[in-house]
């Protein structure tokens, strides 16, 4: 075997152009649904038009004498599925109708054009019942929920709060509202299944391909090594592709039943209610303080909605049990169960929309107190976690705050609101801080020694645009201590085992675990004399020892937000006019990508704070702006300058460093340039999103 | 009166012609992908809303999802894979390597609709064409500046949030064709 | 999408009579709506004739100084020509506000005349809609209308027209030219859409057949200092809540000449009569322009969610007015 040089120069840290990428801007990368297959047929949703009752009868005759249609699975003839833990994947297995836009049938056809047609020709009756899908704080059916996502506590409480706000010098009390938002990665859901050789073979756009190959084993009843799923390239999914949707269970389901490749796709008007979304919030916030700013109270109480398929309570009010030292603290929250599609994970569940309201509760109590809204957060930095006492693994807050408002150039700033005007805009400017937990679950990878003297890496870990398969081969070679070129990662495969999905900013640091225990348990065999025989030496690490031995602190990444904002009070139209972004994030691997996912992070919550919002139709129940035509997300138009760096955060609890990245760039984005349209115009808006109309009434 | 539902056309593809026996109903963009294995040219909305399925027809950027292909027989389309790299050492276009140097791109689904729109954009800017963000919309120079270069990308949607890289990548591509 | 033929018109004439040929035909254009349309069911023509290739692309100035506009030129084309950017600005601008570079390369004049509300009661075929199945209810009347009309609407449909070009045209006097069967005829932009009413299917005065040709701007020397203004829920991309267009001319220090038309408000692009008659022989200022304003939207009937429509507008108009009064040339 040849020998390592003494010094190999260090990959992690550098700032890397994808190794996709090339791939990617040619058009070479190929998705889910890009994927030739002899004889594929493809299949349409037949989606309900009720929000709640029976289907009474499915006419198919008509659709089953269009040309090109081989079936219609509907719940009279569709195969039977085992629950896998997940009510959302049973689908067309019974009369019900849970929610506007669950399947009723499948319509199999060899063209989509045939497909579509014949979806259209399908008459289903329907035994309506009353549906109940309008959400509000004071539904009746509201209750607690035993746990929040994903197995949190639903209710913290330390100190005394109502006393503690009695006493208080200065008391913020106001509640805020956040509407129902949709994931929207630009890639629709799509899944080709086929049989080939006693296997399930499944190309899949999600976030996990382990987690689905379960899901759809336990479905279908199969050995989980009869299910095969590979999801190479995916076009985001900020949580929507996290775990198993409709799509590929239907997939699978037509391709058993016909014995041939099927395709489906979902419509861009059906990821509306197929998919999940984020929850509408109802928060209320509650903050005592003393005279000089310090807190005495913080209570936050959060509300959502549930389908009565699947209870999934977003973790709204967890936001505030790691940022203040407030001397006492509660956080709530409540759920109420309606006839709508499922809420799941959007980007930051839990800290996007919680951090709005307690962020823009901070800004009311530092105007009410007369305090730099950037001071007001430094004269509360705990030393512990609040909720919890545990201790920081590494806090920088208070530096990302200090270098934030150097580069913005906050200092100086006069706090008085609607003062500043350039033509018919209104200026102002505004910070919130930002948290994410940082965590790491269990994972597998094995690490190989080629017998070219290449080293390919497996790990069934998914690249949705965050650039994993770039940063994890950076860490590969760093621990197998030999250049880049040499690695080659393989990812998005099932066969590859179990893995963390990429979701919860848990990516980089899990599989990242898991392959630095690989290629270190390789170097090692390989450093002692072992040789690469023609097929390769191979080491697996399965981290759930090691991930269970981890020290209980409390370990988060941080950041300081910063706006700039103009508002015209005669048209309503807010337009960002910069914003600065400084995060501790641990180590970062690759400061192409991370500057990436962060500033697509802060683009996200612009969008959030300015134009993102489902109707929902109270009569019909269903989201009335299904496309992207009606549900806005910021366009290129819509997004100014964005500064993003970090600041020193060295945490070395885990093998990378790192503290991820996906999702911390959208918490706090929408509470600064909430705060920044209060300094501009004096009126506080506490409902998101900013629109023009409720400007226009402010 | 009889009607034909399908027809044989001829669909010049980054500089091939293909003959093909097409459903009415199949749009540009189906044909590509599902017909002539042309994957580049990504289905994001189906309706014109987002942009991702953008290729130049007679060398104008058009979304392809809207145009039925029959409509299309004989008019010259290119494709993200007409644009170039798209065969092993082929070279990148200018503005393919400026996206790839300021990782103007994360997921990559939107990808080849952003360059096809941005390869559009700068033709379009050299042609004198005014914005809606054009103070002076009968100037005769329009600088191309960053809030021209946003306004005209608009029209692709980008849900990762590269815009900021995006216009990086078109300006550097904008100086460099200049 | 059902199954449909496809002819593509080689001429005007040839055009009338595929389509007279086939009671359930429409015409193709650029089909940016048409074809979104389809995919949702919405139309379902059994025959496309395809005119997009017919020889109607051509703007050519008139010897009045107006401009013809064919109705096979682009969005892209017209807002690109020399004449059109510096003699008829608030059409220039209007074209640019809409929809996107990749969209407007491909949508036609004419059918951009015609494009289809964006209600999306409309859009959705599982829910009623008077406009699509007559008699068959508004459900936006008490449901999703924060961008639905607050002028000229009637109880049977709420909907607004979606044209930015349309406002940008009606504000200075444009004229459809159109070839029905039975010959040319010529149709003031103002007149072209009909009133609501009771029958919110039928948009147009168009007879069945008729194919637009063209648009006629007539020359008027105003026409230079004309403006447009949308707004919209994001900074492009995105369809009106308000807009405007306007132009205004004033001789020491009285209002002589005005146009004002107003988008995003009714069924139709909307002229602002009410507020010209208020604005002719008053002297110019601030509170002629808030009296003229007031005096168009007193008609206006707002909703429980679009209500904001009326101070959008009014202060829209106001804004507009003072912006031309102080510009530079006027």
């Amino acid at each position: 075997m040849t020998t390592m040089p003494a010094s190999v120069p260090t990959a992690v840290g550098e700032a890397l152009t994808r190794i996709e990428g090339r791939l990617k801007v040619t058009g070479q990368a190929r998705y889910a649904a890009e994927f030739p297959a002899p004889g594929l047929a493809y299949g349409w949703i037949v989606p309900a038009r009720i929000a709640r009752g029976r289907v009474r009868a499915i006419d198919i005759d008509a659709a089953l004498a269009l040309p090109g249609v081989l079936a219609v699975l509907h719940h009279g003839n569709a195969p039977r599925l085992t629950d896998a833990g997940d009510a959302t994947l049973l689908v067309l297995q019974d009369d019900a109708v849970p929610h506007w836009g669950w399947p009723v049938a499948l319509v199999v056809a060899t063209t989509s054009e045939q497909a579509r047609a014949a979806a259209e020709r399908i008459h289903v009756t329907y035994d309506e019942e009353p549906h109940d899908v309008v959400f509000s704080a004071e539904h009746a059916g509201t209750y607690i929920p035993d746990h929040v996502n994903p197995a949190q506590e639903t209710s913290t409480v330390l100190g005394d709060v109502d006393a503690a706000l009695a006493a208080a010098d200065v008391v913020v009390d106001a509640t805020y509202s956040t509407p129902n938002e949709h994931n929207s990665p630009m890639e629709p859901h799509s899944a080709t299944a086929r049989w080939a050789d006693g296997r399930l073979e499944v190309i899949d756009s999600n976030q996990g391909a382990f987690a689905v190959r379960q899901s759809l084993a336990t479905l279908f009843s199969l050995d989980p090594s009869a299910v095969h799923v590979r999801s190479e390239h995916v076009g985001g999914g900020f949580g929507a592709k996290g775990t198993a949707r409709p799509h590929v269970v239907l997939a699978a389901m037509a391709a058993t039943v016909l014995q041939r490749p099927v395709r489906v796709t979902l419509t861009r008007q059906q990821m509306f209610s197929l998919v999940g979304y984020r929850t509408p919030t109802v928060q209320r916030v509650r903050v005592g303080a003393d005279a000089s700013g310090r807190l005495t109270a913080l209570d936050h109480l959060a509300y959502s909605q549930t389908s009565r398929v699947l209870e999934f309570t977003e973790q709204t009010a967890i936001y505030a049990r790691v940022m203040y030292a407030a001397g006492a603290l509660r956080t709530d929250h409540r759920v109420v169960a309606l006839d709508v599609p499922t809420p799941r994970w959007m980007r930051a569940p839990g800290e996007a929309p919680g951090s709005f309201a307690v962020e823009s509760a901070l800004d009311e109590l530092a105007e009410q107190c007369g305090i730099d809204p950037v001071e007001l957060r430094a004269r509360n930095e705990p030393d512990v976690e609040p909720a919890t006492g545990r201790p920081f693994s590494s806090r920088n807050l208070r530096t990302c705050f200090t270098e934030g408002a150097r580069r913005f150039g906050w200092a100086g700033r006069d706090a008085r609101p609607g003062v500043r005007r350039d033509g018919r805009w209104l200026l102002g400017t505004g910070t919130a801080a930002a948290t994410y937990p940082a965590r790491v679950t269990p994972s597998t990878a094995t690490a190989t020694a080629e017998a070219d003297g290449l080293f390919t890496i497996r790990i069934t870990a998914s690249d949705i645009g965050t650039g994993a398969r770039t940063a994890l081969t950076q860490i590969a070679a760093d621990a197998l201590r030999v250049p880049l070129e040499r690695v080659r990662v393989l990812i998005g495969d099932s066969d590859f085992g179990q893995a963390q999905l990429a979701g919860g900013s848990l990516g980089t640091g899990s599989w990242g675990f898991a392959i630095t225990e690989a290629c270190r348990a390789l170097r090692t065999e390989l450093d002692g004399g072992a040789t690469v025989p023609p097929d390769g030496l191979t080491a697996r690490a399965d981290t759930a020892e090691r991930v269970q031995a981890l020290p209980a602190l409390s370990r988060h990444s941080y950041g300081a937000q910063f706006a700039e904002v103009a508002v015209d009070l005669s048209s309503g139209e807010v337009r960002v006019r910069r914003m600065v972004g400084i995060f501790a994030v641990g180590r970062v691997v690759n400061p192409l990508t991370a500057r990436s996912q962060l500033v697509g992070g802060m683009t996200m919550g612009l969008s959030m704070a300015l134009h993102e919002e489902a109707i929902l139709d109270p009569v019909f129940g269903d989201v009335v702006n299904h496309d992207l035509a009606g549900y806005h997300v910021a366009t290129n138009a819509d997004v100014p300058p964005i500064e993003v760096d970090w600041v020193d955060d060295a945490d070395d609890v885990i093998p990378t460093g790192t503290k991820g990245l996906g999702e911390i760039g959208i918490v706090g984005a929408a509470a600064a340039i909430a705060n920044a349209v209060w300094h501009a115009t004096g009126a506080r808006h506490r409902d998101l999103p900013i629109r023009p109309d409720r400007v226009l009434f402010s | 009166m009889e009607r034909a539902t399908a027809a044989t056309i001829t669909l010049t593809v980054n500089g091939v012609a293909h003959s093909l026996d097409i459903d009415h109903r199949t749009t540009l963009l189906d044909a590509l992908r599902e017909r002539l294995d042309l994957t580049g040219t990504k289905k994001g909305c189906d309706h014109g809303q987002c942009g991702a399925c953008t290729v130049l027809v007679e060398g104008r950027r058009a979304d392809s999802c809207l145009l039925l292909a029959v409509a299309v027989a004989g008019k010259a389309v290119t494709t993200i894979e007409g644009i170039g790299g798209a065969a092993a050492g082929e070279a990148l276009h200018p503005v393919q390597q400026a996206f790839l140097d300021h990782d103007g791109y994360q997921c990559g689904y939107c990808t080849p609709g952003q360059i096809c729109s941005a390869v559009a954009v700068l033709d379009e800017h050299a042609a004198g064409w005014p914005s809606a963000v054009t103070g002076d919309v009968g100037a005769e120079e329009i600088v191309l500046d960053e809030p021209e270069i946003r306004e005209r990308m608009s029209g692709n949607l980008c849900r990762c949030g590269a815009y900021v890289s995006i216009v990086a990548a078109v300006a550097d591509a904008a100086g460099a064709q200049s | 999408m059902r199954e449909f033929g496809y002819d593509r018109a080689t001429d005007v004439a040839g055009a009338i009579a595929l389509l007279g040929a086939d009671p359930h035909a429409h015409y193709l254009g650029g089909g940016t709506n048409l074809v979104d349309l389809m995919k949702l069911g919405v139309e379902a023509p059994t025959r496309l004739v395809d005119v997009s290739r017919l020889p109607l692309a051509g703007i050519e100035v008139l010897p009045d100084g107006g401009l013809r506009i064919g109705s096979t030129a682009s969005n892209s084309d017209i807002a690109a020509h020399p004449d059109v950017r510096r003699r008829f600005p608030a059409v220039a601008q209007a074209v640019l506000a809409g929809a996107s570079g990749q969209l407007r390369n491909v949508a036609t004049a004419g059918g951009n005349l015609l494009q289809r509300t964006r209600c999306p009661y409309f859009t959705d075929v599982t829910k009623p809609c008077n406009k699509r199945v007559p008699g068959t209810g508004c459900p936006a009347r008490d449901g999703e209308h924060h961008n639905h009309a607050i002028l000229g609407a009637s109880v049977q449909c709420i909907a607004t027209h979606p044209s930015d070009f349309a406002v940008g045209l009606v504000a200075l006097d444009a004229r459809v030219t159109v070839q029905e069967s039975d010959g040319p005829r010529e149709i003031p932009l103002e007149e072209f859409y009909r009133p609501v009413g009771s029958t919110p299917e039928r948009e147009t005065v168009l007879g069945p057949g008729a194919l637009i040709t063209g648009i006629v701007l007539p020359g008027l020397p105003i026409a230079a200092r004309s403006r447009y203004r949308k707004v919209r829920e994001r900074a492009s991309y995105a369809f009106a809540i308000g807009s405007i267009a306007a132009a205004l001319h004033v001789t020491d220090g009285t209002v002589t000449e005005v146009r004002i038309a107003l988008g995003a408000v009714a069924s139709r692009p909307w002229r602002a009569r009410a507020a010209e008659r208020v604005l002719l022989g008053a002297p110019v200022g601030a509170d002629a322009f808030a009296d003229a304003a007031d005096a168009e939207l007193a008609a206006a009937q707002p909703l429980r969610d679009n209500a904001y429509k009326v101070p959008l507008m009014r202060n829209l108009i106001v804004t507009m007015l003072s912006e031309l009064a102080e510009a530079p040339g006027r």
